[in-house]
Parts: C-alpha cells; structure tokens; sequence
C-alpha cells in the first residue's frame, strides 16, 4: 500500500445518504477477479443520468468525494473501494461511514475522513457554486481545506498511522506468529474442523 | 467482572491486546468463503508467496453467482462461469474443501455452515460476505468482512479488530400469529434505522426470544448488518444444543458434554452493562413491509406510503421523495393496494426449512395470482431435498410457483434471477437498495407469510386477507 500524507484535488458533492456499496458498484461488475479496472461500475445506475455529478465538467476529473451521512452501508464488497480508487478518489468525506467500508478503505489507501454534518453542508455548497474548486486534506493534521474554508476530520489513530506509513496489515500481523501459535495450542479440543466427516 | 455475551466471547479470543490504538489480534474459529470476494484475495496469498494457514478452518461453496435452473449445464455467463472456476481452482490449489454447484451440501455459504453442524456457540465466525452476522444466532461472534480482511485471515487466521461496542435489543412479549422473526427485525432496522446499530455488536433478548426457532433467530441476525451492526448475537439455549446436536461436525460423547457446559456460560451476566439499549413490545408487532429504498424505509402493512413533506429531517425527507420517486409509488397510497409482478422466497434470511413450510401452509389450495410470478429457491441443496421429502414442492408447483436450486438467486443481481427494469417485486430477502435485484428492479422486502400471501392476491397482503377473502 501507499503511503498517504496529503492530497489536493477537485471536490465533488454528492447530496445523498445512504449511499450503499450496491450503488457505489452493482453485484454485476463484481464477477471479475482481477484487482483494477472497476472505474466503470462506480455509481453505474447513477452515472446513465446525465445530471449525475460525475457527468458535469469538472467534476469529472474529481478525486475527493464529499457525500452525506451512512457513506458505503450495506455489502461487505471491497470491489466499492477499488472502484473509487481506480476512477480517481483518494479521498471520501462524510459525517458517517458503515463500519465495513471505513475499514476496507484504510487497508486500501483511500480516505475515509469523517467531518462533521455542518462542515459537509458548507463544502457542498462551496463546490456546487465554484465547481472546480480543489480540496486539500491533510492527514498528518486532521485538516481539510478548500478556499476560505478550513475544518478538522476524525480518523482513528491506527488507521491514521498505518496510512502514514503505507504498512501492510498482515505483515505486521505475522510479527507475531508465535503467539498466534500459541494461541492455537490452547484452543479447545471439541472446536470443528472442516475436515469432511465420514458418513456415519 | 461483569461481562456481556460479546465480551465473553471476544476476549476468550483474543491472542494478543493491542497497546494504546492499536487493536486487538482476534484468533478466527471458522473462514466461510464463496466466488465473489474470494479471487483477490486468493491472488494476494499467491503474490506474497503465503501459505493458508488453516485450511481445515475453512470452508468454500459457490452461491452469489450459480443459475438455479439447468444446474447440469455449464454457466451461461461467460463472466459468472469465471469466477466459479477461479474457486474451484483456488480451493483445489490451497487444498480447501468446497461444496460446487450441483453438489448435495451446496447452498448459501450462511445455511450451509450451520446446516452442517459447523457454526457452534463461542465461536468467531467470518466471511467476505455481511450478512455472516447470521451465525450470530448461535451466540458466536459472526462479521462480514471485506477482500483485504479475507486474505488476513487465510494469511494468519487472526483479524486485527478494535472491540465493538455492545446494544441490547430486548424484545419481550409473545408475537401474535402471523408475526414472523423477518417482521421483528423490520421493525427493529426502522426503529433504530440503518446507521444506528454503527460500531455496535447487537444483542437480541427478552421474553420473545425463548420461543423462537434457530431459523427464526437466524433469520434476525442476519439483518443486523442493515441496522449498520457488524454482528448480531443470541445467547445460546436449549434450542440452540438441540438444533446443533448429531450434525456432521457437531462434539460427540464426551465433547459433547463438555462444549455445552461450556456454552451454558455464554449469557450476558446479569448485572452487566450495555452501552446502548433498546425496547420492542413484540404484543404489539404486525405484518412489517418495506416501501422505500433501504431496509429502515418500512412500515405495519396496514399503513400507506408515507408523504416525504412529513418528515422533518432534511436528509431522511430528501432520501424518501428519491426513495418514492424510484419506487413509483405516491403518498398515501395503501400499501395494501400496491400491486406486485414477482414474488421471490429464498435468501440467506428466509430461505431456510421452516420458510418453506411456511409459505406452503398458506400457499395449499391457492394459486399464485395471475400475472405474478413467483420463485420459491431453497437456501441449501439439503433444504430442498427436506423441503421435497415434506412435499411443499409439490404445493409451490401446484400453486403455480417455480421450483428451483439453491443459491443466492434473486437477492442480488448476479445471476440470471433478476428483475427487468421497472418490475415490482415482494420479497423475503434483505435488502431494497435501487438495482438491488436487476437494474430498475423495485423490492419490497416481507416475510415468507406475506410473500405467499401477495403472490396469491397480486398485491402486498397477510395470510389475514386471504382468510377474509373467503368468508
């Protein structure tokens, strides 16, 4: 993974809650098994409307999505993640995200960065009357800014640092094979295996 | 101290605390795995030169994408036919054990691990998949987790997790005939709504919890994940002993008695404190439907399409006149009055044994409206050979209904069960997100009673209407 310190990009509002993983990217474009090329499914229902945000100069070429509350409910699917970063985001602002999306952000390197439901109004309305207008988030001071405007983001402190870094979960995790070893050792006897029973 | 279920749980899997913000390493007990979060994850493994490390924790089958019709044949889809054979290679190179298409203990990854005797109480159960929450119903700590998340675990079989914050939903009372466990978490998801269970584990309990079935309590954890709830859980009881005891991989002799004394110790402690709660009367639950485009959008089936200029939240009025408008459905209208094309029963969260017979009981005698269409798709391969040793295939087809194989079908749109852009359906699945179940598609999720009750009426309807039809 890359590191993440900061990033300046075109701010794209997206006035919607609730927006769910199946409308970030539909279960169709989720029959591939490769890991790039899913900037075609992002928003794909949306993105026929020729109104939709992503349709309107410049906000094609954004890269720092700033939508409303309950960002990436529902499906687990991470192809979500992939589909915003291979159409260009490295950013997501809103007031809330669903717990899994946050978590599959941080292990791909895009950021998820919660502001609060005021500062989302004031950058909607920043964006939508000069369209164009760049957003600089800073991760090292917790800062987005765009023009006049400046706010803090909440980010949990592990993720903050692992994307500072650009470190890898399961590496750190295997520093500590031992104790996963040993962990194993004390699990209990009667615990299933998958191993396939004979019929009896 | 004094602990809930979930932080017994948790902590009895916990191989090493975290210091400061670091999270803890939680030791993973079973890997359910299927076709569509799996291949990346497989490749990451292969990239990074790792083993699996406990392929005999881990169990594949392939459900999101397989047809249930003309299972014999090769897929159609050239896309689908891909990631199924990516599986099938993956499991054969990795030596994981998988169930296949046409298989006898092929189903949905979530009927499939308990149907097997695989999901047992204590335990941490994961999945590329959200609605894993299901396997909570046995008092396990269950979550979905994303493609990253699963390469982690076939890595270490471990997943760095910060603990979860714990909400009691206590449903005491006794539900009233024709009130189902999909009508109790209906009403739970529009009462606390879809961000409200965010950074919770749920815990189900009270008076209305002790007389459910495990496939009724699966039935409501499995929607936990729509309330925003990574998990949700259920103290185990006599009924969960009972359901799991002489499956394939349940503890025999000995074993036995020792993993239920264990398991009689998994309850919150009495005196323990939640950091949520909430209360539902189940006396006063009725028939629950969905009207707009996410799982909190329901209402008691005798009300009518709500009017968005009533809601004073901004954001929620804004999210219901957008819900409404791609619904196409007007205030005020019955819902009562809104009239289906298909009908879908299945589903990991109605598509299991007691579903079926369910929907048959109201289903006997009746015929499937004209005009409706109506899929009946068991959960399991094991599901529909109960279901046609019971002979609830033979109502289903004689009502009219289309019998099928197992698989995820028309819950989500990636196999050849859709809907045609514009097509309304009732359905027992869990979610009503726009294109959900085919492009343009409209879903009103219900109950399987309420689903056979609308196939045979053409519109939203409880097994009560039909009754009052006839007299």
């Amino acid at each position: 993974m890359d590191a993440f310190t900061t990033h300046t990009g075109v701010g794209v509002p997206l006035r919607r809650s609730n927006v769910d993983t199946d409308q970030i990217i539909p279960a169709v474009y989720l029959k591939r098994v490769t890991r790039s090329g899913f900037e075609d499914g992002l928003f794909a229902a949306w993105r026929n409307d020729e109104q939709f945000v992503l349709n309107q100069e410049p906000f094609r070429a954004g890269s720092v999505l700033v939508a409303g509350p309950d960002f990436g409910t529902g499906s687990s699917r991470e192809h979500a993640v992939w589909a915003l970063m291979d159409y260009g985001f490295r950013v997501v602002l809103s007031s809330r995200f669903a717990d899994i999306f946050r978590g599959n952000s941080g292990k791909q390197g895009l950021l998820a960065a919660q502001l609060s439901q005021s500062d989302v109004e004031l950058l909607w309305k920043l964006l939508e009357n000069e369209p164009g207008t760049e957003v600089a988030v800073d991760l090292a001071a917790k800062t987005v800014r765009a023009k006049e405007f400046t706010a803090p983001f909440e980010i949990d402190d592990y993720t903050r640092w692992r994307l500072l870094e650009g470190l890898d979960d399961i590496a750190l995790t295997l520093r500590h094979a031992d104790e996963i070893g040993e962990f194993e050792s004390r699990r209990k006897s009667w615990l299933p295996t998958t191993d396939p029973v004979p019929a009896s | 101290m004094s602990r809930t279920l979930a932080e017994k749980v948790w902590e009895a899997h916990v191989v090493r605390h975290g210091s400061g913000a670091e999270p803890d390493l939680l030791y993973i007990d079973l890997h359910l795995l299927h076709e569509v979060t799996s291949p990346q994850a497989f490749d990451g493994l292969r990239l990074a030169g790792r083993a699996l490390r406990r392929p005999d924790l881990t169990i594949a089958t392939e459900d999101h994408n397989v047809p249930t019709i003309g299972i014999d044949l090769p897929i159609a889809d050239p896309v689908s036919r891909t990631q199924v054979d990516t599986l099938r290679r993956n499991c054969a190179e990795f030596g994981v054990r998988l169930h296949p298409m046409g298989d006898v203990e092929q189903g949905i990854v979530h009927v499939v691990g308990p149907q097997l005797g695989l999901t047992q109480p204590g335990m941490t159960v994961v999945c590329g998949d959200s609605h894993t929450s299901t396997h909570g119903a046995f008092g396990a700590l269950a979550f979905g987790i994303g493609t990253s998340e699963v390469e982690h675990v076939m890595a270490t079989q471990t997943l760095p997790l910060r603990p979860f914050k714990t909400m009691a939903i206590t449903i005491d009372g006794t539900l009233r005939p024709g009130v189902t466990a999909k009508d109790v978490i209906l009403a739970v998801i529009a009462k606390i709504g879809t961000g409200g269970g965010q950074g919770y584990v749920l815990e189900y309990r009270g008076t209305a919890l002790a007389g459910l079935s495990m496939e009724a309590r699966m039935t409501i954890c499995n929607m936990s994940i729509e309330a925003g709830a990574r998990a949700g859980m259920i103290a185990p009881d006599e009924t969960t002993f009972e359901y799991v005891k002489g499956r394939p991989h349940a503890p025999t002799g000995a074993d036995w008695d020792a993993a239920v004394e264990h398991w009689k110790t998994l309850r919150t402690d009495d005196d323990a404190v939640f950091d949520a709660e909430v209360f539902v009367d189940a006396d006063e639950l009725t028939p629950f439907v969905t009207w707009g485009t996410n799982p909190g959008q329901g209402l008691p089936l005798s009300a009518s399409v709500p009017d968005p200029e009533a809601i004073g939240d901004d954001n929620e009025r804004v999210a219901a006149e957008k819900a409404l408008a791609y619904m196409g459905l007007e205030p005020g209208t019955p819902l009562r009055d809104i009239r289906v094309d298909t009908v879908f029963l299945g589903s990991c969260t109605n598509g299991r044994i007691e579903d079926l017979r369910a929907a048959a009981d109201v289903l006997r005698g009746q015929r499937v409206a004209s005009g409706v269409r109506m899929l009946v798709v068991p959960g399991s391969m094991r599901v529909r050979a109960q279901a046609e040793s019971e002979g609830l295939h033979e109502v289903f087809l004689a009502a009219g209904a289309e019998w099928r194989q197992a698989g995820c079908s028309m819950c989500l749109g990636m196999n050849p069960d859709q809907l045609a852009p514009g097509e309304r359906s009732a359905s027992t699945s869990n979610r009503n997100f726009e294109g959900r179940q085919g492009k343009g598609g409209r879903t009103h999720l219900v109950s399987p009673l309420v689903a056979a009750a609308t196939a045979v009426r053409g519109t939203l309807s409880s097994p009560e209407d039909l009754i009052s039809a006839h007299a």
